[in-house]
């Protein structure tokens, strides 16, 4: 099977097929990478370029890591200047595109940015996060933490905590859980619950033990108390006493759930420690995943992206 | 100089639109309208198979000159007008400076006599800088040649002051053009609240963002008794608000554009910046409402609500794109075909919209009509003709619209302004 696109700008975009297809790549991706020698030469003589307009730790390092692993040439570009300057974004594009880049990997504080680079470049551009929209490698390597463990998605309930608007993780995965076929239920803070979410096919739950009843996967997303949240909570106090993931509120989901979170977890706010700590919590699972994930996506662009996609049109 | 405009379908008081009438046209009035008329020393217009209409009047749209003529300068927006089939234009007074004294007035009025080929008449800002602060000097302005006051899209957030604006417009019989829109609710959003907002990742507006400034200007202008005219109409709460104002006697009259009953905010899938306008294009069940609000009268004007602004601040991420829209040359033919084709309203319905309510509501007494008399202000239109919207094809320096690619229906064949053929 081939996957007949360019890019990979977001879960939305994909059919189930196709999820499948880069869950099944990325299986065979952590078998490499579990090898001594986990180089292997696929994206030899390609380069993948870094382009990050906000900042990111873990998202960076998977991507750097797994591009390497496949052998391409990476390299990290500074976007700050360009964001200064106040450069379109698909004038960067050009640029790159000019000096022959294969990949680009983007993450942009604005929705939609990576569509944007997508349709002005010939390289293949990857989602590393576009504001509030979404982030497709974080999702999936999710989807592959949550298939490793209990099988598939067929009948799976899905509970996703927290704040849902300004999380594009957690839009990735409800597309996601969706067309794969599992329950979605999210719970949060009902200013951070984006509107009109129901109509998708999402039971939204104001009760957390509601959205956790009979659950097989708890989802917590990161919960900001940025400016954005300012007239939307009033506090994480009452966040942490209305939503916090603790052994509590565990008891109303299958005794086999897991826990997951996308990463800088904050102790005791989003989940309790005790919960972090056992083993149902499986965040390091995801850590686990986040490369082969990564190297899964680059490989399979690569067998089509970099302008060549015309041909299997 | 004559005019013989022959064998049209004319659209005036005690002709029948469906028997091919003639309007002889003399020193720039309408000298008289009837069935085979004769005049031997008059140049012909032949307008068989087409419809003669009285110019139409657009009462929202926006020039940037002075200020951005790189953007749209009054020439060329006159000329785009022309096509679209307007003979008479109003535009906003947000430029720069901003018109908000009567030197800005008497610029506008000087420019376009001697540039446009159309009638522009501006509005005058009911605050200075269009900032809400402190009244302008509409008495002025109004003197100079203003037709109305406006606030520039920016609503003004202070009651208070609102309320003294609407006392104050009292003195000169203005009508008060507002733009609906609490800030505070609308925040950062750049598109309406709902499933694309939710689908797309992007800040959406509520629609009671629209609506509460609605009822607060309905209940400043129904304590004061001033001539309130609410601007391009988005929602369906503002309709029904308006709707039951005017039942109460309120003296209120309101316009749409043709996207927010052609569009909806399913234009923006695919993070297209063409469809990010003020107010946003909102859902289905707004534009059947707008749809209904125009088919029962309380909708009483359809304006272009053109709004210019340079492509590259268009091509760009959806959040810092520009808000605006190209829309002279299109919205008689999207109008006609989303209102009269579908059997919404009458051909005589949607030329009350676009040329005699505006007329009567900016107190235009001799526009908005094709009687003896009147201004020669007239618009021939091919009805029959189809054709897709092509963007690039259009004078306005405003190349684009989120209407690009429909099929429509609507050509303007003569744009006559003045008894001067324009297009």
């Amino acid at each position: 099977m081939f996957l007949n696109r360019k890019d990979f700008l977001g879960i939305r975009d994909l059919t189930a097929e196709e999820l499948n297809y880069i869950l099944k790549t990325a299986e065979t991706m952590k078998f490499v990478i579990n090898q001594k020698n986990k180089k292997v030469p696929h994206l030899q003589g390609k380069s993948v370029i870094m382009l990050f307009y906000d900042y990111s730790t873990r998202a960076k390092l998977a991507y750097e890591l797994a591009a390497q692993h496949l052998s391409a040439n990476v390299i990290d570009m500074d976007a700050t200047a360009a964001s200064e300057k106040k450069e379109r974004l698909q004038d960067v594009g050009q640029l790159i595109d000019q000096m022959g880049a294969d990949f680009i990997i983007l993450r942009h504080p604005m929705s939609g940015a990576a569509r944007i680079l997508a349709d002005c470049v010939e390289a293949s551009v990857i989602n590393a996060g576009d504001g509030h929209n979404e982030n497709p490698g974080q999702s999936l390597l999710d989807l592959m933490t949550i298939k490793e463990r209990k099988g598939g998605f067929e009948d799976l309930r899905v509970a996703i905590i927290g704040d849902i608007t300004h999380s594009r993780v957690a839009k990735s995965n409800i597309w996601g859980l969706l067309k794969l076929g599992a329950e979605v239920r999210v719970t949060g803070p009902s200013t951070l619950i984006p509107s009109e979410l129901e109509s998708f096919g999402v039971k939204v739950c104001f009760d957390p033990r509601e959205a956790v009843d009979q659950a097989d996967v708890i989802l917590s997303t990161r919960i900001a108390a940025s400016e954005n949240c300012v007239y939307k909570i009033p506090s994480l106090d009452e966040y942490r006493s209305m939503f916090l993931v603790d052994e509590n509120l565990m008891k109303y989901a299958k005794d086999d759930a897991i826990v997951m979170h996308p990463g800088q977890i904050q102790r005791g706010v989003e989940i309790a420690t005790s919960v972090i700590n056992s083993p149902q919590c499986i965040v390091n699972d995801q850590i686990g995943n986040s490369v082969a994930v990564r190297m899964a996506m680059l490989y399979i662009l690569s067998q089509i992206g970099g302008g060549l996609h015309e041909a299997f049109d | 100089m004559k005019r013989l405009i022959k064998n049209g379908f004319v659209m005036a008081e005690g002709i029948d639109i469906n028997k091919p009438a003639d309007v002889l046209i003399e020193d720039g009035k309408i000298s008289e309208v009837g069935y085979s008329l004769k005049c031997d020393d008059a140049e012909i217009i032949d307008a068989s198979g087409t419809y003669v209409f009285p110019g139409l009047i657009d009462m929202h749209c926006t020039i940037c000159d002075p200020g951005h003529e790189s953007v749209e300068d009054i020439e060329t927006a006159s000329m785009s007008a022309a096509r679209g089939g307007f003979t008479t234009i109003v535009c906003n007074p947000d430029t720069d400076p901003v018109v908000d004294n009567k030197t800005v007035v008497e610029y506008i009025i000087t420019k376009s006599r001697e540039y446009s080929h159309v009638n522009i008449y501006p509005y005058g800002s009911m605050t200075i800088g269009c900032k809400g602060e402190r009244l302008s000097e509409i008495g002025e302005m109004m003197r100079a040649g203003a037709v109305g006051i406006a606030d520039g899209d920016l609503t003004v957030e202070n009651a208070s002051l609102m309320r003294n604006i609407f006392i104050y417009s009292k003195m000169f019989d203005a009508p008060v053009i507002t733009h609906c829109e609490d800030t505070a609710l609308s925040g950062v959003g750049v598109i309406n609240e709902g499933r694309v907002s939710t689908l797309l990742g992007l800040e959406g507006m509520p629609r009671e963002a629209e609506d509460v400034i609605v009822a607060r200007n309905i209940v400043l202008a129904e304590n004061t008794g001033a001539r309130l005219h609410i601007a391009h109409i988005s929602t369906k709460g503002a309709v029904e608000q308006i709707r039951q104002a005017k039942k109460r006697g309120v003296n209120v009259t309101c316009e749409t554009c043709p996207h927010y009953f052609t569009l909806t905010e399913d234009a923006a899938m695919q993070y297209n910046t063409y469809a990010k306008v003020i107010p946003p294009l909102r859902t289905k069940e707004d534009t059947e409402a707008i749809i209904e609000g125009i088919a029962d009268g309380t909708i009483d004007v359809i304006a272009s609500g053109h709004m210019p602004v340079r492509i590259e601040h268009k091509q760009r991420e959806f959040d810092t794109a520009a808000y605006g829209i190209s829309s002279f040359e299109t919205a008689f033919a999207l109008s006609y075909t989303a209102l009269v084709r579908s059997g919404a309203i009458t051909l005589e319905q949607l030329v009350e919209k676009m040329s005699k309510n505006p007329a009567e509501i900016l107190r235009f007494g001799s526009k908005g009509e094709i009687k003896a008399g009147c201004d020669a202000d007239i618009t021939i239109i091919d009805l029959e003709k189809e054709y897709t919207i092509e963007p690039s094809k259009f004078y306005s320096k405003a190349k684009f619209t989120p209407a690009k690619g429909l099929t429509v229906s609507g050509v303007t064949t003569h744009c006559i302004v003045g008894g001067k053929s324009v297009f």
